[in-house]
């Protein structure tokens, strides 16, 4: 009797052992070291899987970090917090990428005002609008007015007004590109969030042909006097579009206040300071006169500089490279 | 020659008459959840036979050589599921071990197959079935193998389908899993006129 129950207990319990026992061993010679350091990034790293940084998710840019040296400031929608932890983690000195946000190249009359060649009536997607004879807009460079870049963004940074037209929440936006790959007029951007002064427009057309089909009536024209007028050079035309190189910009806002359309953006516009010495700090350094894009700041060696204020567009470069903090904005 | 067209009766009948998805309704689970893209069910279906056929040997041996001899047949389930969950396990260690790449593609699939019914399946109707074959250890490890082989067919042709149906314009109550279960059931029927197939 007793063994009928004993046997079974024996023989099942021994295989669970001997299974338990093989296991055991197995896995102390079957081990596979992983890193810690993955586990500690991918902890850090916001979780979105949004696939800014190219890589397959936050676990596959954590590994790629460790294992293949990618570089740690690639994950757009962390920002400079997430580097810093991630520097820390890799024992490195972090070097946070410029926060950029994305930004319309079209003012889109919205439903109001955008000059139709027809009424769209087909699926409800940009994409699918676009290549029906060039889409529904006159301009065929515009924004079609559906919703591929609002239904693309994962951080809801992209906000529909009732004349339906787009905004982006700067606040909210992480630059992690969705929007700018989902527009198949690509009309999206993504732009130092410091730099303020925007072109609203893509059209390539030429003269008076933007000015007849933008419903927004600010185009393009393709005409270049921004460029002709830019300090610095950060301007050139392309294909009869301006385009804005903001490795070069320095935020002056001539450009805009040049446009013949108004077809350049410029947040600060009429709030920009000019710089001023402060004549008992400065030490004549010459710093600031080398650095000013359009030279507006004159001086000797070792004697007090001074400031052509109508030469000066407030760029404010002079203010931050000056080392005694003399020149103030004001 | 007797020998080979045994296999051959076996190979047919385990792939399509008597495949374990579509005309024993086992290993649904799978079946429905990784046969969205091709690559994993081609990963999932090689993962599945390679333990199948594993679970065939060392099931039939636990059988012949503890369970019979102790009058225990009643204890089948419990000793094999142990058997099939310690043996996905050690699998699992070795092919991380050793093979980086192919544990990327399997190793997620692995767990899952630990308590798969159809991996039990196999192995209880290798000692269970009245298929007309020999009861003996080449055949159950055999008839492990093509299961998992017409597991793999299936899953596979189910992932070329669902891959193709992405694109179609499908009514929204219809997407994804409703449409799925339309064409496991289209699948199953067409998978039954095989078994009008006699040798």
């Amino acid at each position: 009797m007793l063994e009928t129950i004993l046997v079974p207990i024996a023989i099942v319990g021994g295989l669970g052992l001997l299974y338990g026992l093989g296991l055991a061993i197995a896995s102390k010679k079957f081990r596979v070291e992983i890193d810690p350091r993955v586990e500690q990034i991918i902890s850090v790293l916001p979780g979105a899987n949004c696939g800014a940084c190219g890589k397959a998710g936050c676990a596959g840019y954590a590994e790629a970090i460790v294992n293949e040296g990618a570089p740690l400031n690639s994950c757009a929608p962390g920002g400079a917090d997430v580097v810093a932890l991630i520097a820390g983690i890799m024992g490195q000195t972090a070097t946070a990428g410029e926060k950029k946000v994305a930004y319309y190249h079209c003012a889109s009359g919205g439903k109001n005002t955008t000059k139709l060649k027809y009424e769209y009536q087909g699926i409800s997607t940009c994409k699918a609008a676009v290549n029906v004879s060039q889409g529904p807009n006159l301009c065929t460079y515009g924004c079609v007015g559906l919703n591929d870049c609002f239904d693309a963004c994962k951080f809801n940074a992209i906000t529909i007004d009732e004349n339906n037209q787009r905004h982006i929440d700067e606040d909210k936006c992480t630059a992690c590109g969705a929007c700018v790959s989902a527009c198949p007029r690509n009309l999206i951007e993504l732009i130092p969030v410091k730099k303020v002064v925007r072109i609203k427009c893509s059209s390539h057309d030429f003269g008076a042909v933007p000015k007849q089909v933008c419903g927004a009536g600010h185009p393009c024209i393709g005409c270049g006097i921004c460029a002709k007028n830019c300090p610095v050079g950060a301007i050139t035309m392309q294909d009869q579009l301006a385009v804005i190189d903001y490795e070069k910009c320095i935020n002056c806002g001539i450009c805009a206040t040049k446009c013949p359309t108004k077809a350049i953006e410029d947040a600060l516009a009429g709030m920009r300071k000019k710089a001023e010495i402060d004549e008992a700090n400065c030490i004549g350094c010459t710093i600031c006169a080398k650095n000013c894009p359009v030279q507006a700041i004159s001086g000797n060696l070792k004697e007090v500089h001074h400031v052509d204020q109508d030469k000066c567009v407030g760029c404010g470069i002079c203010a931050e490279k000056c080392p005694k903090d003399a020149i103030v904005m004001k | 020659m007797e020998f080979l067209s045994q296999i051959m009766i076996m190979a047919v009948g385990a792939i399509f008459i008597n495949n374990f998805v579509l005309a024993k309704f086992l290993g649904i689970c799978p079946y429905l959840g990784v046969s969205k893209k091709l690559d994993s069910a081609l990963g999932m279906g090689m993962a599945v036979t390679f333990v199948m056929t594993m679970a065939s040997a060392f099931t039939w041996l636990i059988q012949s050589y503890l369970l019979i001899p102790f009058k225990i047949e009643y204890l089948q389930t419990i000793a094999f599921i142990l058997t099939i969950a310690s043996l996905v396990q050690f699998v699992e260690m070795v092919i991380q071990k050793n093979a980086p790449a192919l544990y990327k593609s399997l190793g997620v699939f692995l767990p899952l197959i630990t308590t798969n019914c159809a991996v039990l399946g196999v192995a209880i109707l290798n000692l269970t079935a009245d298929n007309g074959l020999p009861y003996n250890f080449g055949f159950s490890i055999l008839n492990g193998f093509f299961s998992g082989v017409g597991f793999t067919v299936v899953l596979v042709l189910m992932a070329g389908i669902r891959e193709k149906l992405e694109y179609a314009e499908l009514p929204a109550s219809m997407k994804g899993m409703p449409i799925a279960l339309i064409i496991a059931g289209s699948m199953a029927l067409a998978f039954l006129g095989f078994a009008g197939l006699k040798f």
